[in-house]
This record gives C-alpha cells, sequence and structure tokens, in this order.
C-alpha cells in the first residue's frame, strides 16, 4: 500500500487547478458582454496557468520515491451525514497527474486553435467560457479521491458536452445531437449512481483508498454487480457499444470541441474509470471479460463506420470510437492491459486532437465544408495542415516511430499475452484502421480536385497552425518519450498495477505481422481512393458501406429496442390514465352528481311533505321494532 | 280503572294530531294539532307514572308543558309575521326554501 502524503509545497496548489478554469467560465459567463473582447484571451490564459502547474507538479513528482506520489488535499467537508461521508478531496498520484497533463495541455493548444477558428463566431465568449467549464469539471473527474465527488465531475464534462455539441443551436440537427448526447449520457449515469450505491453498501465507504484497500473482501457477485455498472457508465461516457450512437452526431458540434471533447478528452473518461477501478475489475473477472468484449466490439464498429463516411469528422469520429475501443478493451485485461490503455489514451489524446484540428483547418479553408468527396488535392495549398495531418496519421496507423505505434503495438501484444484470438482480432482492426486514414488522407490531400465552385483553400492563419505543429510533434515523438524516458509502465504501476505475461512467438513477430496488415489496408485504401476517381456522388456500395452510412444501424437499432417501445408504452399509459384512472374518477362524479340531482327534488318546500315523510319514518321504525319483539 | 285506557286514549289523542298536522292548511290548525299531540305525549307520561310508582313520568310532563309554553311563543310570532307579508296563513303557500 503507498502511503498518503498530505498537499505540502506546490501541491498546496492542486486546488487552482479546478480553480482557474471554473473561475475563468464563471467570468465569462457572468461578465455578460462587457468580456467580448478580452475574455476568449483571459479562457486561454486560464488553462494555460492550469498547464503551468500541472507541469511543475509532474516535476515535484518526478523528485520523489514511487512510494510517494500519492498526494491528497482535504479542501472542505462536503456531505456528512451519519456513517456517509464524502469530502471535497482532491488525489493526484501517477495517474491523475498524466491526465491532468493532457487535460492542461493539450486544452491549452485547442483554446489557441479556438482563437484563431471561431474568430469570427459572435459568440465565442460563451465558447470559451463553456470550454473553460470542461476543462474545469474534467480536471475534478481526474482529481476527485472519492466517487462522489467523480461523479461530479463526471456530470459536469457531460453537461459542457451537451452545451457545446448544442453551440450553434441554430441549427436543428445540433440541437437534437446535443439532446442525443445528453440522453445517451444519462443510461449510462444511472449505471455510475448505481454503482456509487453499491459501493456504499459494500464497504461502507467511497474513496478510492478505502475501496480499493478492502476490494478483495467483498464477494465477487457484488464486484462483478458493480464492475457491469461501471462498464455501463463508461460505455456512456466513451460512446462504446451498446451507447455508441451519440459520438458520430455530437460532431454537430464546433470542429475544437470535437478534437478536446469527443477525442482527446471527455470521451475518454470511461477509460479512466475502469482503470481507477482496477482493484474491483481485478477481483471480478466476469465484468473483466465483458469489459473486454465490448472494448472488442466497439473496435470494429468504430472502424467499419469510419471506412463508410464520406464527412471527415465523422470519419474522424468513428475512428475516435474504435481507437477508445482499444483503450478499453487494454483495460479489460487487466494488469497486462492497464497501463498500455492509459498509454495509448494519451498518444491518442495527442493525435487525434492533432487529426482533428487539422480537419477542422481544412474544413477551415472549404468554406466549412465537410463532405470529403468535395475535397482534393489540397496538399499543396495547405502544406503545414497537410503535414501535421500526416504526421496524426502515421501515428494512428501505428508506423514506427510515431507515438501511435508504439502503444498501439503494447496493447496488441498485451492481448496477445491473453489470448490468441483477440490479438488477431485487433490486428485485423489495426488493418482497417490503416484503410479507412489512408482513404481519409487520399480523399482529402491527394487525387484531384473536387471542390464546390466557390472554394477558395488557403491556408489557415498562424494561430491555427501552430497548435498544429506542436500535436505533430507530439504525435511523432511522444510514444517514444514516453515508452522509453518516460517508462510509462513503471510510472502507473504503483496506481494501476503492472504484470507482464510470455507469450507463445517472441515480441518482434506480432510486430511486423501487424505492420504488415496495416500497410496492406493503407494500399487497399490507397489504390481505391487515390489511384481510382473519387466520383463526388456516392457510390451504391456495397451491403456494409450502407450500414455504416447509417451508423450500423444504431439509431435504427434503438428506435426499435428503446424509443418505440417508450414511445408506446408511453401511448398505454396515457390511454390508460384518461380512459382508465380518469375515466373510472369522472364516472363516479357524474353518477353522484346524477343521483344527487334526483334526489333533491324531493327537497319540494311543503312543510306538510316534511312531516309526512317523518310520521312515516316514525312508522315505520315502530313497525320494525314491533316485528322484531314479536319474532 | 284499567292503565291501558288512558295509553289508547293517547294514542288516539296523537294520531288525531299528526292526521290534523298532514292533512289542514291553516297554520293555526297545524298549530293546535301540534299542541294536541304534545299533550297527547303528556297524558302517556302520566299514565305510565302512575303506571309505575314513580314520579319521573310526572316531571317530564312538567318539562314539556314549559317546552311547549316557549314554542307557542315562537311558533306564533313566526306565523304572525308571515301572515302580515303574506297575507294568509296557509303553510304550503310559503315553499320557496326548496331545490
Amino acid at each position: 500500500m503507498t502511503e498518503v502524503l498530505p498537499a505540502e509545497g506546490i501541491y498546496s496548489l492542486l486546488w487552482v487547478l479546478i480553480a482557474l478554469p471554473a473561475a475563468g467560465a464563471l467570468i465569462l459567463l457572468l461578465g455578460g458582454r462587457r468580456t467580448n473582447t478580452w475574455g476568449p484571451y483571459l479562457g486561454v490564459l486560464t488553462i494555460a496557468g492550469s498547464a503551468v502547474i500541472g507541469v511543475l507538479m509532474l516535476l515535484a513528482m518526478m523528485d520523489q520515491s514511487a512510494e510517494q506520489r500519492t498526494i491528497v488535499q482535504n479542501v472542505y467537508d462536503w456531505v456528512f451525514v451519519g456513517t456517509f461521508q464524502a469530502s471535497f478531496a482532491l488525489q493526484l498520484d501517477q495517474l491523475s497527474i498524466v491526465f491532468v497533463l493532457l487535460i492542461t495541455i493539450v486544452g491549452a493548444l485547442i483554446h489557441v486553435y479556438s482563437l484563431g477558428y471561431m474568430a469570427h463566431d459572435p459568440d465565442r465568449r460563451k465558447f470559451f467560457a463553456y470550454l473553460n467549464l470542461f476543462v474545469a469539471a474534467m480536471l475534478l473527474l481526474v482529481l476527485a479521491n472519492n466517487y462522489l465527488l467523480l461523479y461530479v465531475g463526471w456530470e459536469g464534462v457531460g453537461l459542457a458536452s451537451y452545451l457545446l455539441i448544442g453551440f450553434w443551436q441554430r441549427k436543428p440537427s445540433a440541437a437534437a445531437a446535443a439532446k442525443k448526447a445528453f440522453v445517451i449520457n444519462r443510461v449510462g449515469d444511472v449505471g455510475l449512481s448505481v454503482a456509487i450505491m453499491l459501493i456504499f453498501v459494500t464497504f461502507g465507504s467511497i474513496t478510492f483508498q478505502d475501496v480499493f484497500g478492502q476490494a478483495s473482501e467483498a464477494s465477487e457477485g457484488t464486484l462483478t454487480a458493480i464492475g457491469l455498472l461501471l462498464l455501463l457508465a463508461a460505455a456512456g461516457k466513451s460512446a462504446q457499444f451498446p451507447l455508441q450512437a451519440w459520438l458520430l452526431d455530437a460532431m454537430e458540434g464546433p470542429t475544437p470541441v470535437s478534437a478536446l471533447i469527443h477525442a482527446a478528452t471527455m470521451v475518454t473518461a470511461g477509460v479512466y474509470l475502469i482503470v481507477r477501478s482496477n482493484a474491483i475489475y481485478n477481483a471480478a473477472t466476469w465484468a473483466a471479460t465483458a469489459v473486454v468484449i465490448v472494448g472488442l466490439i466497439t473496435i470494429f464498429m468504430g472502424a467499419i463506420i469510419g471506412s463508410a463516411k464520406d464527412d471527415i469528422k465523422k470519419s474522424l469520429a468513428g475512428s475516435t470510437m474504435s481507437q477508445i475501443g482499444y483503450m478499453v478493451f487494454a483495460a479489460g485485461l487487466g494488469p497486462i492491459g492497464y497501463v498500455f490503455a492509459i498509454f495509448h489514451l494519451l498518444t491518442h489524446g495527442v493525435f487525434k486532437a492533432g487529426l482533428f484540428l487539422g480537419a477542422g483547418s481544412v474544413m477551415h479553408g472549404m468554406n466549412d465544408g465537410v463532405n470529403m468527396r468535395r475535397y482534393g488535392a489540397l496538399k499543396g495549398l495547405m502544406v503545414i495542415t497537410f503535414i501535421t495531418f500526416m504526421a496524426g496519421y502515421l501515428a494512428i496507423i501505428g508506423i514506427p516511430p510515431f507515438s501511435g505505434f508504439w502503444s498501439k503495438d503494447e496493447i496488441i501484444h498485451a492481448a496477445f499475452e491473453r489470448n490468441s484470438i483477440i490479438g488477431i482480432a485487433t490486428i485485423l482492426a489495426a488493418g482497417i484502421t490503416g484503410f479507412y486514414m489512408t482513404r481519409m488522407i487520399a480523399m482529402t490531400f491527394f487525387g484531384k480536385a473536387r471542390w464546390e465552385e466557390d472554394a477558395h483553400p488557403h491556408e489557415s492563419p498562424a494561430v491555427m497552425t501552430i497548435p498544429l505543429v506542436v500535436l505533430a510533434l507530439g504525435s511523432t515523438f511522444m510514444g517514444m518519450a514516453l515508452l522509453f524516458w518516460g517508462n510509462i509502465e513503471y510510472w502507473l504501476e504503483p496506481v494501476v498495477g503492472y504484470e507482464s505475461v510470455p507469450t507463445p512467438l517472441p515480441t518482434w513477430v506480432y510486430i511486423a505481422v501487424t505492420l504488415v496488415v496495416v500497410i496492406i489496408g493503407a494500399i487497399i485504401g490507397w489504390v481505391m481512393y487515390a489511384r481510382k476517381e473519387v466520383p463526388v456522388e456516392p457510390p451504391h456500395g456495397n451491403v456494409l458501406t450502407r450500414a455504416a452510412r447509417q451508423d450500423l444501424y444504431g439509431d435504427a437499432i434503438n428506435d426499435v429496442l428503446v424509443v418505440e417501445p417508450t414511445y408506446t408504452s408511453a401511448r398505454a399509459l396515457t390511454t390508460f390514465d384518461t380512459k382508465g384512472v380518469d375515466g373510472f374518477v369522472n364516472w363516479t362524479a357524474t353518477f353522484v352528481g346524477d343521483l344527487a340531482k334526483r334526489l333533491r327534488r324531493t327537497q319540494s318546500g311543503f312543510a306538510r311533505s316534511y312531516a309526512l315523510s317523518m310520521v312515516g319514518g316514525a312508522i315505520v321504525l315502530l313497525v320494525a321494532l314491533i316485528l322484531v319483539r314479536l319474532s | 280503572m284499567n292503565p291501558a285506557n288512558y295509553i289508547l286514549l293517547s294514542a288516539l289523542l296523537f294520531s288525531i294530531g299528526a292526521i290534523g298536522v298532514l292533512v289542514r292548511r291553516n297554520a293555526i290548525i297545524v298549530f293546535m294539532s301540534v299542541e294536541l299531540m304534545l299533550n297527547a305525549a303528556n297524558l302517556a307520561f302520566v299514565a305510565f307514572a302512575r303506571m309505575n310508582g314513580n314520579l319521573d313520568g310526572q316531571v317530564v310532563a312538567f318539562f314539556v308543558m314549559v317546552v311547549a309554553a316557549a314554542e307557542v311563543v315562537v311558533g306564533l310570532a313566526i306565523i304572525v309575521t308571515i301572515f302580515r307579508t303574506r297575507r294568509s296563513a296557509s303553510i304550503d303557500e310559503p315553499n320557496l326554501l326548496k331545490y
């Protein structure tokens, strides 16, 4: 067990990490139009401040021994009711710090990029306020030291995601997409809230320290239930099967949002949750297997959808689903995979942010068009965008020495350590990745120009290209840096555990096979989309293509399984309410009313008739008494 | 002298009073019939007191007389007031308090 240190020195600024962007959001939202001119710059500054603090903390942490890297800062006592105790307490350890750095540094780059991308948007102050709100919530999520506080951050990022997907709410499709994301996330959030209740009932505490300390004492059934509920939560937030349908529509938001929230950070919260709860999954084999299956299904779903979409952002969204599938899959493998799930999460966060921002830069030059069939031959006109995009491309398909190669290769290797069949499946999916990413760059940067008539492609301003260059450098060198210089697996080991199992074949065989499959996929993509003419109108396509264009019928399935039954039962309940419940109540009222209408005719106003009824009643009583006496 | 005869007489007087109340329209006659019923009850009380050999019935008869006297005061006052406004002592005519 690692010891927990109080927050001293630089760590006493832990709460400032969250407070800075939160204050930025507050000032921009409450300040109103007065902050229009300088608001966006304030938004960038708060994130940059958090990033600087994060880096200082990392440097301080590297000076300490591995057992002394868990720091807890109790900001204040939050909910203290009987035995239920939840502090507003922040915990910084080796896992949190890498997330803090990913969120703040990539976040800062995307804020800078947004200065250029949103320069002409009338609501950009609000945009920066929401981005700041998102960063604050996400930092709270990864810094919480108990599940309830994590839940606050979890809901906070959900809110920010909703606000930003629907940022252009005058577009009905954006408003609908925001609602859809929110509702589907709710399904996952139910899982998380029930899991927290179950954790409290089982362990009597919700702090990570207490729960993981006693995880092995609970029954396996309970742990499996908790694990499956946490998986449901993770599936909702990370767009994993079966709650994947919202992510593709979430691309309605501005492109920096897609890059920051729906590729680099928020959607990885599910992976964080699973890896953070590693003690639970280690003891619940069935739940961990479910995680692997969900991850594997999503890897393929995302890859297939990414292969068929003509919308550059939706294709990247499919790719995001697939890559997060890899992370969830690795997290389900147990101690052989946790560190590589986080490793891939970090490299993916950087190169996918670069790819999305590159796509945004292309859209910026193409009148915000997203249809790749109307791109083509852009490599000479957008040189910086092209080169940085290529760095991201080589990283995501896993060509050495780009960062994705190292992380994805480790996941594939870990899969083979468990089971050869799932290992082969991951290699196959890597091949599909090679195909759809090659298709994307071939349609966008190569081939013939198929532009709309009024398109005048041009390179984006420096404020947008500089973040692209930084992210491209990250995509190139980060994998090697983390693996060889940072020793990511031993850095994370004290928190998440790490072990390595021998594989049947030597490691280089897997690397070689993966590379060959990826290159075959890339060549197929190149032959189909760069050598051949790309039609402007999408061809009919085969069954799989048509299914993938419809998000593999995700919406249709949801409609049949959830939406329609809900509507039907709602209609049935309404009918039962109006006809049954209301019907009975109204019938009773009408009956009493009608009866009263008849009975009141007896109030004739004639005193003598009243007297007669009194006498009559008296006689009846008398006769009854006499009869009773006689019998 | 059989006490049952007093009871029978009392029942007879009560019935005459009740029928009077039911069939007559003149308020004064109805009032007199009510008095007849009250006194029939008094007769019964006194007869029972005699039969049982205690004074309870006699005491109640006094009470009834007192109540009857008070009732006559109030009742006649009402009848006179109605007569003043409607110029009629019929009890069927003031039938406004109805459905």
